[in-house]
């Protein structure tokens, strides 16, 4: 006997209004009877879209941590500093936990989130029934961990905000940081439109009870 | 409880409405990784295609210069980036490895020049004071070759002119580097034109040679008869002209300078090619005075003392300067009678030929000739005091009268100017004559006798002062006593003279009576010169 979902069960909950109706069957795009809004039991197309935006934002993490982020101008000359040309700075000079923070929140974090979403993505292609309450929990982590990432865009915008004194010192923000908003944005959008209970949906009714043990 | 409604509901749930098939949303979000691609390759191939070439450049010592930092400026725009310094293989040199921009490729060709722009003081100028706290960067200067290169070898200084600044180079030889440094000005009329823009030594080691940049337009006043001289610092000649100071700015005072000039006389020419040779003199009248002048060098063989004649005195007709001593030394002639000064001179014989341009060429024929006549006619070589303040000497050459006949000795090699000696030595010689003569007169034996004979004076004359003593109280009484005596006798005879005295009567009877004598006797003198036969025969009868 399969766990009872709601999807198993045949109904189908809608987003808008919370009402619950019975799916019907063959039908290809069933609409809620009482505010009309659509119905899916599942997001629909939820890995393609995933991968869409994964793969986009794979492709942005190159120039956005090849390209300055800040660009420094001052009586010393222009700098322009990448991601991580600023953790080594502040590594050679000694800030280690600093230098810490920030590569992980700007550089491992987005990395990982690319990597962990596509595992996600791809483990719910295959149908893999491996540790699925591993997965949900992997899953919560990066919905939470993933606005943090926008850390040092923001540390750019209020320095490029404030440090404006013309001939003496000037910061802007250079092109990388507008490719890291773009790739953690991306990545934000693709573990939204990735729908958690697909993971569930491979597993079987002792499967999960196994998994949930687990 | 709960359970039973929740049975109760599901069973009549009501039934998803169908709604028509709507087109997928698959596509449309495909778009994003698709422009994600798309955006990818435009960054990629920017950056590739504003990669410009990477070189390197080769410096003694890499100070200042920043891997990723250092920027590489033509005209202070940025041109290139320094991306990695290694050292040379042998360790002996720095490898800079740089990279252009794509835009400035074509700068890297073979005669570029790179150098690290320091803040530096030289020449006079202070340059690169931004470079202070923006660090340094490396400065080019574009080339004009067609062939690009890859590999430079970077100047350790910068070069004093830029490539761009139009003017020519000229080459100055001198005997020594003076006060003159790299950026050193150049100066014509006062106008600063130009720098000097390197020096080093013959390779020989036979003098310096400079390499001076002069700015166009001014570099049209260089024709080849052009004349450089040093302007540095102050000079200060002492001379027999005095006291001379010349300087040409303040600026040369303390870093050197070269001036330069074109003869007035000289003839039209074009102005002088790129890298024309000069030579560089030490002073302007030097560098003025020669010209391309004909130069007769002679001997002037003098017996005094040189003394404060210095190579480069005057040579001087009346005021003209026609010439400048160029060596003093002496000379023992055959019969080692007397050690003898020759001097010798050049003489410029163009300065004495009259309203003529002179040639370079000037045959000396013509001047020997006119050497030759006005020392006939008596003009003689002379030392005499410039100025008797510092006591220098010049050759003075003028007309003397009373000068023993002379003629230019041309077979002596150089030809021997006839001399007489100086003024001033005359007059030293007769008053060393007198002086001899009064060290000769014995004035020890003639002050003795002088005191033995004031000695005796003075003993003659206590005598005499004795002598009119006594002669005061003798024979003054006597002489009274004769006096009385002698008023007594004129007196009687004051009587004896009076016209009624009796002896004055008998004195004018006798005194008729000797006339009446006489006058007989010259009748009887009369007649006996008349008729001397009367003294013996007596007066004739007188005949009727």
């Amino acid at each position: 006997m399969s766990v009872p979902t709601a999807a198993r069960l045949g109904f189908l909950s809608c987003h808008v209004c919370e009402r619950v109706t019975r799916a019907v069957t063959g039908a290809a795009a069933p609409k809620c009877p009482r505010c009309g809004a659509r119905l899916h039991s599942r997001k629909p197309s939820s890995v393609a879209r995933t991968w869409a935006l994964l793969i986009a934002a794979a492709i942005l993490y190159v120039p956005a941590n090849a390209q300055p982020v800040m660009i420094t101008t001052s009586l010393f000359g222009t700098q322009r500093d990448t991601i991580l040309s600023g953790v080594a700075y502040l590594w050679q000079s000694g800030s280690w936990p600093l230098a810490t923070l920030v590569f992980v929140a700007s550089v491992v974090v987005p990395l990982l989130k690319l990597l962990a979403l596509g595992y996600l993505a791809a483990s719910v292609h295959y149908r893999s029934r491996r540790n699925v309450l591993g997965r949900s929990r992997l899953f919560r982590v990066l919905e939470f961990v993933g606005r943090w990432s926008m850390l040092d865009v923001f540390v750019v915008m209020v320095l490029a905000a404030l440090v404006k004194l013309q001939s003496l010192a000037n910061i802007q923000a250079g092109p990388g940081a507008m490719w890291f908003g773009i790739v953690v944005v991306l990545t934000m959008l693709a573990s939204m439109s990735f729908d958690p209970r697909l993971i569930w949906d491979s597993v079987g009714e002792d499967d999960g009870r196994q998994a949930g043990a687990i | 409880m709960a359970d039973k409604p929740a049975q109760s509901d599901m069973a009549d749930l009501p039934q998803a409405r169908v709604a028509e098939k709507r087109r997928s949303m698959f596509s449309l979000v495909w778009i994003v990784p698709l422009l994600a691609v798309l955006i990818g390759v435009w960054l990629a191939w920017r950056a590739y295609s504003q990669t410009g070439p990477a070189f390197t450049i080769v410096f003694a010592t890499a100070e200042g210069i920043e891997a990723g930092k250092t920027k590489i400026k033509y005209k202070s725009v940025d041109v290139g980036v320094v991306e990695a310094i290694n050292l040379a293989p042998d360790q002996s040199r720095v490898v800079v490895h740089a990279r252009m921009e794509k835009h400035a490729e074509g700068l890297l060709v073979a005669d570029s020049h790179f150098w690290v722009v320091r803040p530096r003081v030289a020449g006079g100028n202070v340059e690169g004071l931004g470079t202070l706290i923006s660090g340094s960067y490396v400065g080019m200067d574009v080339g004009i070759a067609k062939t690009e290169q890859r590999e430079f070898i970077g100047l350790e200084d910068p070069p004093i002119v830029s490539r761009d600044v139009p003017g020519r180079h000229f080459v100055l030889k001198a005997e020594s580097a003076a006060s003159i440094t790299v950026g050193s000005p150049v100066f014509f009329r006062r106008v600063k034109v130009g720098e000097v823009e390197s020096f080093r030594l013959e390779h020989d080691g036979d003098g310096v040679r400079y390499r001076i940049f002069v700015q166009a337009p001014y570099d049209q006043y260089v024709t080849d008869h052009t004349r450089f001289w040093e302007a540095s610092g102050i000079d200060i000649k002492l001379s027999a002209t005095g006291l001379e100071v010349n300087t040409e700015s303040l600026a040369a005072i303390a870093i050197g300078g070269i001036a330069f000039q074109t003869r007035q006389d000289a003839p039209a020419t074009q102005p002088a090619g790129e890298d024309a040779r000069f030579r560089l003199f030490a002073r302007r009248d030097a560098a003025l005075a020669r010209a391309e002048l004909s130069v007769v060098p002679m001997q002037m063989r003098f017996k005094e003392s040189v003394r404060g004649l210095t190579v480069g005195a005057p040579v001087d007709f009346r005021g003209v300067t026609i010439g400048e001593v160029t060596n003093i030394r002496l000379d023992i002639p055959e019969d080692r009678s007397q050690l003898v000064m020759v001097v010798l001179v050049d003489i410029f014989p163009d300065r004495l030929q009259r309203g003529r341009i002179p040639t370079s060429k000037e045959d000396s024929k013509p001047f020997s000739e006119g050497a030759q006549l006005l020392v006939k006619n008596g003009v003689r070589a002379q030392l005499k005091t410039g100025s008797l303040l510092t006591g220098q000497l010049y050759v003075a050459l003028d007309f003397y009268s009373g000068a023993k006949p002379a003629v230019v000795k041309w077979d002596a090699r150089p030809p021997e100017f006839p001399t007489v000696p100086g003024t001033f030595v005359g007059v030293e010689e007769n008053v060393m004559a007198i002086s001899n003569k009064l060290a000769k007169v014995p004035f020890d034996a003639i002050g003795q006798d002088l005191r033995a004979s004031l000695v005796t004076l003075n003993r003659t004359l206590d005598t005499v002062s004795r002598l009119a003593t006594t002669m005061d109280r003798d024979v003054s009484q006597e002489i009274r006593k004769a006096i009385a005596d002698m008023r007594q006798t004129l007196t009687g005879v004051d009587r004896n003279l009076e016209e009624s005295a009796p002896l004055k009567q008998d004195v004018r009877e006798a005194m008729r009576e000797i006339a009446r004598a006489a006058a007989s006797l010259r009748h009887l003198t009369d007649y006996l010169e008349q008729h001397p036969e009367a003294l013996i025969r007596g007066k004739p009868e007188e005949k009727p």
